[in-house]
């Protein structure tokens, strides 16, 4: 009697850890099939109106057959690449500040939370931020305005990233280079920084991968443009704000382009991001 | 001799200057001219409207040139909230399947896709809403749950009007997808942080695998749960483009969940450059204002009380 009691009770703990850890397994493949859902409507929607003309010319007016997207590509690839050359060195230059000099400061420590705060923050909000600094002044929008607002997005995680690698560079090491006589910068130069270049690259693609996909800080500050510009001063298209006008768009062939940008947009992100995984688990020592 | 120790002095401090004069900038000056930039463009509708009344007004009339935040505000809360409400429960499953169950050779694969499907741009994500799930919502999976919560007296009433698709569930659910990544990582994190020790006790007392999980697991995690939480709502709560297409962008307090409504960003996204009045600009930029106050508060809330307190109980536990 006792005996049988004691086999049901473990029966139903079994039962039940059996049930609720299919349960989690569940949820695993619900991830996976939104994964799998968007990517493959992205693909079948994207792929039937990708071709030459996308990348090799300007929008025709709606209504009239044809045309592509070659303004956004050629602006994205310019916001985005003067965003990059003013993001990297201010990134880097605050990651290598807060880990090199400021490890024993409390208020350098504070600053670090607060860039770490900053990684997760509206971006919107910093759209609006450069709209009053640079394009009301101004008077009219401009494509470095918006590379100023990606800039701002991009410094935070470069900044962290760099961090967070050059801690793990072993302090013997950097103890080395001081005991031959060296100087600080020249210890940061020669030692940390070429230890962890690895893992500063790594967070730089991460950046990149971050601003690449970014809508809400272009909106009111690189704008739009339905020609192809490559003055940075003018207002300038961008894939991502060129996706949001086409998709809500009345037009039936705005919607396929705007399907055509996101298959391009979405696997250029996708490439960014599987790179520097890519990168840190190849790294040889401290990334 | 002389000379070269003195230059290199010299760039030494000019290197940490420099430097210093970076992270400065990162962690103080950008986010206090952020803050003052705001506020002063705010002014106008600050002195118009004041505070109490701008947060509990519930005109948004750009014609009338009366602006009010509440609804705003009410959408932004509500989607969030049910995002998370959805994302949580999900969020823990991925994490005890990838941490717990998963084999060992597949534990990258599942991982790489959770944190690819966060990888995928927001806009991705609004687009695709609008495209592919309001269509389904809309023919399916609304008037489904309109039928099945008619007699039920209170929820029934979340699931009344029409349903088009664009609205909260739908913005709320797109939303709920965007964070289950970032949720779920984090959780997965403070997973892998229990010790080995304390699991292999428990099974050592002949618990079963999800007794190890709900007894010894979840609570000594619950702090690491909760940081991920807050932290996933203040993304949740910036969060617009992956919601722009699919709220409808109308400022009103919705009373069913098929209703449409309007957030914080998706007001600004699409009304800043529309905004023909200095007052309705300021106005978009005292919601800019509340959404700055509401995420850095709910981000440092995170850091400071939940993460940090968390990586010294790490540090000492183990």
């Amino acid at each position: 009697m006792e005996d049988k009691h004691l086999e049901r009770i473990i029966y139903i703990r079994k039962i039940k850890s059996v049930l609720f850890l299919g349960i989690a397994t569940l949820t695993a493949l619900y991830g996976i099939v939104w994964l799998a859902w968007i990517l493959l409507d992205v693909i079948i929607n994207g792929i039937k109106f990708l071709n030459l003309t996308l990348f090799l010319e300007d929008p025709t007016p709606p209504g009239i057959e044809g045309g592509g997207l070659k303004h956004a590509f050629i602006g994205h690839f310019i916001i985005t690449g003067i965003a990059t050359l003013i993001g990297i060195p201010v990134g880097i230059g605050a990651g290598v500040f807060f880990a090199e000099y400021g490890r024993h400061s409390v208020f350098v420590k504070a600053l670090r939370s607060i860039t770490d705060v900053i990684v997760s923050f509206p971006s919107i909000v910093i759209g609006t931020l450069v709209y009053a600094l640079l394009v009301k002044p101004v008077g009219h929008f401009m494509g470095i305005s918006g590379s100023v607002a990606l800039a701002l997005l991009m410094i935070p995680v470069v900044a962290i990233t760099t961090d967070e690698i050059l801690k793990l560079v072993p302090n013997s090491l950097r103890e080395a280079g001081f005991a031959l006589g060296a100087y600080r910068w020249q210890v940061i130069k020669d030692i940390s920084l070429t230890a962890a270049k690895r893992g500063i690259l790594t967070g730089i693609i991460l950046g990149i991968a971050r601003i690449s996909g970014e809508t809400a800080p272009l909106l009111f500050t690189a704008f739009n443009n339905s020609f192809t510009t490559t003055n940075p001063l003018q207002p300038m298209a961008s894939l991502t704000v060129t996706i949001f006008q086409y998709a809500m768009g009345p037009y039936e062939e705005w919607h396929s382009q705007a399907w055509a940008a996101s298959l391009v947009l979405t696997f250029g992100a996708l490439l960014f991001f599987i790179l520097a995984k890519t990168l840190i688990h190849s790294r040889t020592r401290y990334g | 001799m002389f000379l070269k120790v003195k230059k290199k002095e010299l760039i030494e401090t000019s290197v940490k200057t420099s430097l210093g004069a970076f992270s400065l900038f990162v962690g103080l000056i950008f986010p206090v001219v952020t803050l003052c930039v705001l506020v002063f463009e705010a002014l106008p509708a600050l002195e118009k409207f004041g505070i109490l009344k701008f947060l509990t007004g519930k005109t948004w009339d750009p014609v009338a040139e009366v602006f009010s935040a509440l609804p705003a505000i009410t959408g932004t809360l509500l989607i969030t909230f049910i995002a998370s409400i959805i994302a949580l429960p999900v969020s823990v499953g991925i994490a005890v399947f990838i941490s717990e169950l998963s084999p060992r050779a597949l534990k990258p694969v599942f991982t790489t896709a959770v944190e690819l499907l966060g990888a995928i741009p927001s806009i991705i994500y609004g687009m695709w809403g609008l495209f592919v799930i309001a269509p389904l919502m809309a023919e399916y999976v609304e008037p489904f749950l309109q039928e099945t919560f008619n007699s039920v007296p209170v929820i029934g009433k979340l699931f009344e009007g029409v349903p088009t698709g664009v609205d909260a569930l739908t913005s709320s659910f797109v939303l709920s997808i965007m964070i289950i990544p970032f949720m779920s990582a984090i959780v997965k994190d403070s997973f892998e942080m229990t010790p080995t020790l304390l699991k292999e006790a428990c099974y050592g007392l002949g618990a079963t695998k999800w007794e190890v999980v709900k007894d010894v697991i979840i609570p000594y995690s619950l702090p690491g749960i909760l940081g991920g939480t807050v932290l996933s709502v203040g993304r949740a709560l910036g969060e617009t483009m992956a919601v722009a297409f699919l709220t409808g962008n109308v400022h009103q307090i919705p009373t069913s969940l098929l209703e449409p409504l309007t957030t914080i960003t998706v007001a600004i996204a699409n009304e800043f450059t529309e905004a023909d009045s200095d007052l309705y600009l300021s106005s978009l930029y005292y919601l800019a204002l509340i959404l700055f106050v509401l995420s850095f508060g709910l981000l440092m809330i995170a850091r400071f009380l939940i993460l940090e307190r968390l990586g010294k109980k790490w540090k000492t536990n183990i």
